[in-house]
């Protein structure tokens, strides 16, 4: 069976990846493929790696707030590469009050702080398209 | 009871984070076969494990030193006057991203980032506004600043000499510790060497033209945060501060002339004993290194000055106003090891940026530790301890094995650049998670004692996105109103420089002072630099 692919994104000028790494590797514990961009990733740079690398899955960590205009400007990029139909996911600081919007935004998988790596595993294999 | 008269066998085991074995009971015997006491001593005096002064808090308490900054600098000097007229007794700026890491207000990458994690700043009026008000004699400013510190440095000296400041007494602290930038916190900008280079530029300009000024706080913190044991987290920041020490003696400048002003930034959650045993080690260790290896002579140069305190790593999401009770231990944690300045992480940053009423709690829990505690009655009160000074001496010992294979390595910088620092801390970071997620390292409210509960509701901190805007205008107005030829010919003159090889600290003074912004400066250096490129491994 081909193994599910991730591309795991830090987007904006956010500096804080060990909750990315952290998850980065329990992805691939769990014997999903995981291409992680590091650190400083424009919106467009997102949208052409996921399409490149033909992601099942695109995964963003946001820790610094700027969420929600980040999955603005994201949406119709991943729209426009033909990527609608893949699973987009989103953890990190997202206080719950922005879930609604997120869902919004195509997001389906949101994952806040205290989230669970197992959870996170789960959701993906039940979900990923 | 005599040690060997214990059950020992039938007690669980503990090793502690940083993988020494802890026992039921300690004894003069074990100070003995760790290593004797032959490195505690006196406060004041060498090795300086007791503390770097004779009498430390019993003549001036802990500097209080809440990390604060959002919005624009009208918005952020309003929460910095909060703060002293409650009794902080210094100033920790946070900047937001944009200005981390190099760019201006109205840069296409900034959107949706300006002023929402720190204060925004394109030019030197941005200074001017956000200490307005603020006497930088009695109250001292430590500048979050990594990416853009030699930018930012030279702002702050150069709003503090247009205020009539003699700069040769001025004090204050920029963080300016770019290699742990690489490692965790991520606001680098360019490539490794000539980073390297921008903080030697920083000491060497401050020790000739601002000696009182702390140009680099080095930081274990991070790196703690990103996932290393207490005993790498001293470890590695002293290797990284040995990389600018070198970089600044290729240079000529003799050792004492610059290590003085050295400062460190550690953190504080964990284990107490092992904490306390940490700093206490730490102290020694430096001192040790500062004199047998670079051969200090002033004793000021084997000093172990550092903030610490902060702790968000041990903090939780799950009912947050623990955190309140977690903060405070980590207050009495760093007031039992001897630091200089303290800061405490609030108890709602897991979600937010600290509201003024819980900035409030944290600069109460250690005011409470010096007028009702006594935590300022008496110099090391854990010292003498046989549990103490056996971790002190253990600690000590790991940390100088931690050196040493950094060194047989290939060295700190090496390893930074290539990644594999990254890699082992995030693979410790990952086992962490791992073991809280399974309940075998316990976190309260977290993997036990949860709650189903309502705690208390969050007050989030507004974003504004016109604030943003405004942020943008000012800029324009700025670049309108300057003198366009004094601009040009400044930046020209930090790119010659770039190029040469020259301390950049003079011709960055110069474009700071004509108003060139963040963003401007950082462009023509980056021209002749070029940027850090992330070596993806964890």
């Amino acid at each position: 069976m081909k193994k599910i692919k991730i591309v795991l994104a830090k987007p904006g000028l956010d500096g804080h990846d060990q909750g990315a790494k952290v998850v980065a590797r329990a992805l691939m514990d769990a014997g999903f493929e995981v291409i992680y961009t590091g650190l400083r990733q424009t919106p467009e740079a997102i949208a052409r790696i996921a399409l490149d690398e033909d992601a099942d899955v695109i995964a963003l960590s946001s820790m610094a707030g700027s969420h929600l205009p980040i999955c603005k400007k994201l949406k119709p990029l991943l729209e426009q590469a033909g990527l609608a139909d893949k699973l987009w996911v989103i953890g990190g600081n997202l206080p719950a009050q922005d879930h609604d919007a997120l869902r919004a935004l195509g997001f389906k998988g949101i994952f806040p702080s205290s989230s669970k790596l197992d959870d996170i595993i789960n959701y993906i294999r039940t979900n990923a398209p | 009871m005599k040690p060997k008269d214990l059950p020992e066998k039938e007690l669980r085991p503990v090793v502690n984070e940083s993988g020494i074995e802890v026992k039921p009971l300690y004894t003069a015997a074990d100070v003995e076969a760790s290593g004797g006491a032959g490195m505690i001593g006196l406060p004041g005096e060498y090795p300086f494990a007791r503390g770097i002064h004779p009498t430390m808090y019993r003549k001036q308490p802990w500097t209080m030193r809440q990390y604060t900054g959002f919005g624009n600098a009208a918005d952020t000097n309003q929460r910095f006057h909060y703060l002293i007229a409650n009794g902080q007794t210094g100033l920790n700026v946070a900047f937001d991203l944009p200005t981390q890491c190099g760019m201006d207000s109205d840069d296409p990458q900034a959107e949706g980032e300006v002023g929402r994690v720190g204060m925004a700043v394109d030019t030197l009026r941005d200074f001017e506004i956000a200490f307005e008000g603020v006497d930088l004699e009695r109250i001292t400013v430590s500048l979050t600043i990594n990416g853009a510190a030699a930018i930012l440095i030279a702002m702050y000296l150069a709003m503090a000499e247009k205020r009539g400041y003699d700069l040769t007494k001025l004090r204050g602290t920029a963080q300016n510790d770019i290699l742990k930038e690489f490692v965790g916190r991520g606001t680098w900008v360019y490539p490794v060497e000539p980073s390297i280079r921008l903080v030697g530029d920083t000491i060497e300009y401050c020790a000739k033209h601002a000696p009182k000024y702390s140009p680099v706080s080095v930081c274990g913190y991070h790196i703690r945060e990103s996932g290393a044991d207490p005993a790498q987290e001293m470890a590695y920041a002293f290797c990284i501060a040995k990389a600018y020490a070198d970089d600044v003696i290729r240079r000529g400048l003799p050792v004492d002339e610059f290590a003085g002003r050295l400062s460190f930034n550690f953190n504080c959650f964990g284990n107490l004993f092992e904490q306390v045993a940490k700093f206490r080690a730490g102290r020694s260790l430096w001192a040790k290194i500062m004199k047998e290896q670079y051969h200090a002579a002033k004793p000021g140069s084997m000093w172990l000055r550092m903030i610490a305190g902060g702790g968000g790593g041990g903090l939780t999401f799950e009912q947050p106003e623990l955190n309140i009770v977690r903060g405070a231990y980590y207050a009495l944690i760093c007031a039992l090891s001897g630091t200089q300045t303290m800061a405490l992480c609030c108890f709602d940053e897991a979600y937010t940026i600290p509201s003024e009423y819980a900035q409030r709690i944290s600069l109460r829990t250690m005011q409470m530790l010096i007028e009702e505690m006594g935590l300022t009655d008496t110099v090391d009160p854990l010292g003498g301890s046989y549990y103490v000074e056996t971790l002190t001496n253990q600690m000590r010992a790991r940390m100088e094995a931690i050196m040493a294979e950094v060194d047989a390595q290939g060295g700190i910088v090496k390893l930074i650049a290539e990644g594999a620092i990254q890699a082992k801390v995030s693979a410790q970071a990952y086992r962490h998670q791992r073991d809280v997620d399974a309940g075998t390292f316990r976190k309260v409210g977290v993997n036990c004692y949860r709650t189903e509960d309502k705690t208390p509701e969050m007050e989030f901190h507004p974003y504004k996105d016109e604030d943003a805007r405004a942020q943008v205008q000012a800029l324009d107005k700025v670049r309108a109103e300057r003198d366009a030829a004094r601009v040009q010919a400044a930046l020209a003159r930090v790119q010659a420089d770039a190029r040469s090889g020259a301390n950049l600290m003079p011709a960055i003074m110069d474009a700071v002072k004509a108003y060139a912004s963040v963003g401007e400066i950082t462009n023509e250096l980056v021209g002749v630099f070029g940027r850090f490129r992330e070596p993806v491994r964890f």
